[in-house]
């Protein structure tokens, strides 16, 4: 076992979101404390879950609204690299393998998305110190690879996730966009509301069903 | 190997076919009938905490494990195939109920003449226009053998939709251009979001003919002839990639088990993967004479049969006839063997992505909710200036709306695809976004089949199945002939941009098209062109039977499961009526 490694964020830089310790204990913290929470890493170094949390470049915290930081992308990220799909286990993974195929076959490279990542980051180390322009510079000159789509789709993901799963925390993805998350009915609404911007209020699968849902990167 | 004794019939697969026919011989017969499905159990209510897109959707929760067993694909016979890794084009279901579980249940009937295409065609248009390397083939059955059956398949799921051609007679708001039906649809549309309604609306005043999408995300409450009963649609919008959660949607498990739980008859085994079917060789008249499969332990099972089911999904149909050495393999180069042949998809994409000014709430639809027009369908339109043969249809279906999945579709002016400037654009198009679909039909060709791949195997080391496969002429024809009647009608729409599907170019494995794969094991009035005879009974063995869409000579455009099950109601009426009192070939 591998010595614990932890993701220490300040309150400052997620402000009065909810953030899911390793058991899923809920903190929430406030931009005014002055307290900061550390999270317990499945995966990855504390030097690489703070490249992880900066490379939010490609979903950022702006006048938009709140970003990958803000909804804990990283924190989803490091699970779903230590679960099943990290380890590749929705995959096909016999050889031989034909690294340069073409795309229309999708990715048949050997290499697990562990792998990817962890040769990825290698280049990104001390992202976290550059100013943001820096940051952006620096994304611009990988974002062909593989490793950089495999961050985008997985920060899309921790964007918009169920918040079990670690990311979108207290549903800030489903509220920039106005998705209500796993409704269960709208029976009476669907026919209706043309034209017009109709946006219940979001609830989590375990709001709205009242069970303890195990998510897949708890599995196995 | 443990033996077990022999049971009357064995099903192989427990997914639509597999276990209706499972509820037709158990409950019409005294048979002893025994379902293997590889997958695992489930059963109507499992579904109320499965609406997260992430684990389904994304993860495929509920599809076939490509770790253990994929397929392998090469784009013509000179090159060497490479396994598809992950899924894509299409989605292999598993667990009881396969596939059926976790459809969008759209579910429209063929068109007749798909039925009788060679002839058709030739007919019409002279043997000269058909594509040169086209395995285009009759199906041996026509819309009018079939039409009491598909009535039956309407009534077992409850359909919901708008008939347009009730015994001849055309009805305005239905599809004026289907086959005639005898009866209307058991329960009415389902209602319209705003997306589909806009379409409607502009298919209209462009002087098509729009029509709900038959759906069997069932509109209202609906009891079934055997007595079992679904609640209406709630339009939460999770249907494809899950099952539903208050069973709204027809599916195996809330239509067929509770029926099939009833008879003590009827077993079901999960997993029990089947590796092979054993068989008494011979070159004209063959026996099978059971099945050996790997139980959920990892033990080797024996399970002798009178009777013989393959209800596995349409590329392990193929498959396992294969593996199994049960005919004659398919050989492009000289046209000889049958199995394998005419492996079709279905010329399906998203034929213009329309961006519009208002929101349109897309989180509130379900799989089958939506419009769509067969105005461009089949021979239902002129050809003679065209590049082409045949046609799809175009649709307007509020289905899919989750946003993992659908976040970052940005307007062509917008060029960025990370950071702020995408982040803005992309929060701004998210909820202003629509698709309409195009369903085409892919003919088939010699050169796109199925056999054994050399190399890659599966987790017990049988070979995979290796498809050849790729677009021709005729696909990519009429695919440009849709985008440009897609962008018409977006534009009718109001959208103030539209992309255009990129047009096909190879057979991409990585794009989702649909999990409408056909043929290897194709039906036909002759056994040296077939594998099964209208009956979908094995030519060679004929204690053998092949259900489901690897029946089908060849793609017909429209979503195959009403007519997978109208041929599976056929065959359980054939080997009740009269096979089971003689036991021989019914063709």
């Amino acid at each position: 076992m591998r010595r614990r490694e932890f993701l220490t964020l300040s309150a400052a830089s997620i402000g009065g979101v909810l953030v899911y310790s390793l058991d899923r204990e809920v903190f929430r913290l406030s931009a005014q404390t002055s307290k900061s929470v550390r999270i317990p890493l499945r995966f990855f170094t504390q030097s690489e879950a703070l490249s992880v949390a900066a490379a939010s470049r490609i979903f950022p915290s702006d006048e938009a609204g709140p970003g990958a930081r803000e909804a804990g992308a990283a924190v989803y990220i490091d699970r779903q690299l230590a679960g099943p799909w990290g380890r590749d286990r929705y995959r096909y993974t016999h050889g031989p393998f034909e690294e340069n195929a073409p795309a229309e076959f999708g990715h048949q490279g050997k290499a697990t998305p562990q792998q990817i990542y962890r040769q990825g980051l290698k280049a990104l180390k001390g992202f976290d110190r550059l100013k943001a322009a820096e940051q952006d510079d620096a994304l611009k000159q990988i974002e062909t690879t593989l490793f950089f789509l495999l961050l985008r789709q997985n920060t899309i993901e921790g964007m918009f996730c169920d918040p079990m799963h670690g990311g979108n925390i207290d549903m800030v993805g489903w509220q920039l966009i106005g998705f209500p998350g796993p409704r269960m009915s709208n029976y009476d609404d669907v026919d209706k509301h043309f034209g017009e911007a109709f946006r219940p209020k979001p609830a989590s699968l375990r709001q709205v069903t009242r069970r303890k849902v195990s998510p897949s990167e708890d599995l196995e | 190997m443990k033996t077990l004794s022999s049971v009357d019939v064995v099903i192989i697969g427990g997914g639509w076919t597999g276990l209706l026919m499972a509820k037709e011989l158990g409950s019409r017969t005294a048979l002893s009938v025994a379902v293997l499905e590889r997958g695992g159990p489930r059963k109507a209510g499992d579904y109320g905490d499965d609406m997260d897109e992430l684990d389904y959707t994304i993860r495929f929760r509920m599809m076939q494990d490509v770790s253990q067993e994929t397929v392998t694909l090469r784009h013509d016979s000179s090159q060497r195939a490479l396994p598809l890794r992950q899924h894509g084009s299409f989605l292999p279901g598993s667990g009881v109920g396969g596939a059926g579980e976790h459809w969008s249940a759209v579910c429209p009937r063929y068109l007749p003449d798909c039925f009788e295409l060679l002839s058709r065609s030739i007919e019409k248009y002279g043997s000269k226009r058909l594509p040169e390397d086209h395995a285009i083939q009759d199906w041996g059955v026509t819309y009018d053998d079939l039409e009491p059956f598909y009535a039956r398949a309407d009534l077992l799921l409850g359909i919901s939709g708008k008939a347009g051609n009730i015994r001849g007679k055309q009805i305005e708001g239905g599809n004026i251009f289907e086959g005639w039906r005898s009866a209307e649809y058991p329960t009415p549309p389902t209602k319209i979001p705003y997306f589909s309604s806009m379409f409607a609306e502009a298919a209209k005043s462009l002087g098509y003919h729009p029509y709900p999408v038959p759906a069997a995300t069932t509109s209202r409450a609906y009891t079934n002839p055997d007595g079992v009963s679904r609640p209406g649609c709630t339009y939460c919008g999770y249907c494809e990639t899950f099952g539903c959660m208050i069973g709204a949607k027809s599916q195996p498990t809330n239509t067929l088990l509770p029926v099939i739980e009833k008879r003590k008859n009827v077993s079901i085994c999960t997993g029990a993967w089947v590796r092979r079917i054993v068989h008494d060789a011979s070159e004209s008249q063959g026996r099978a004479r059971g099945v050996v499969y790997i139980d959920a332990s990892g033990q080797e099972v024996f399970q002798p049969a009178e009777l013989i089911v393959l209800a596995s999904w349409t590329l392990n149909n193929t498959r396992l006839l294969l593996l199994s050495g049960v005919g004659k393999a398919y050989d492009p180069a000289t046209g000889k063997g049958s199995l394998g042949r005419n492996l079709t998809h279905q010329v399906a994409f998203s034929a213009a992505t329309a961006f519009f000014e208002r929101p349109l709430n897309r989180f509130m639809g379900s799989g089958a909710s939506g419009i769509m027009l067969s105005d461009l369908d089949g021979d239902l339109f002129d050809h003679s200036e065209l590049a082409f043969l045949r046609g799809g249809t175009l649709a307007a279906r509020s289905a899919r709306s989750l946003p993992i999945s659908e976040y970052g579709v940005v307007p062509k002016s917008v060029k960025a695809t990370w950071g702020s400037e995408w982040k803005k654009a992309a929060l701004h198009y998210y909820d202003r976004t629509g698709r309409i679909g195009f369903s085409g039909e892919h003919l088939a060709y010699k050169g796109n089949y199925m056999d054994l791949d050399p190399v890659y195997k599966d987790h017990f080391g049988d070979s995979l199945l290796r498809l050849t496969l790729d677009w021709q002429e005729n696909e990519r024809k009429m695919a440009e002939y849709a985008i440009a009647k897609a962008m018409e009608l977006a534009r009718e729409m109001g959208a103030k941009e539209v992309t255009p599907f990129s047009g096909l170019r190879s057979y991409d494995a990585t794009r989702y098209q649909s999990s409408h794969l056909q043929g290897g094991a194709i039906m036909g009035s002759s056994p040296e062109r077939s594998v099964v005879n209208p009956y979908l009974q094995h030519w060679q063995f004929s204690n053998l039977f092949v259900l489901g869409a690897s029946s089908f000579p060849q793609n017909a455009s429209a979503n195959p499961t009403p007519t997978i099950l109208a041929l599976t109601y056929r065959t359980a009426d054939a080997i009740v009526d009269r096979y089971l009192k003689n036991p021989a070939a019914l063709a």
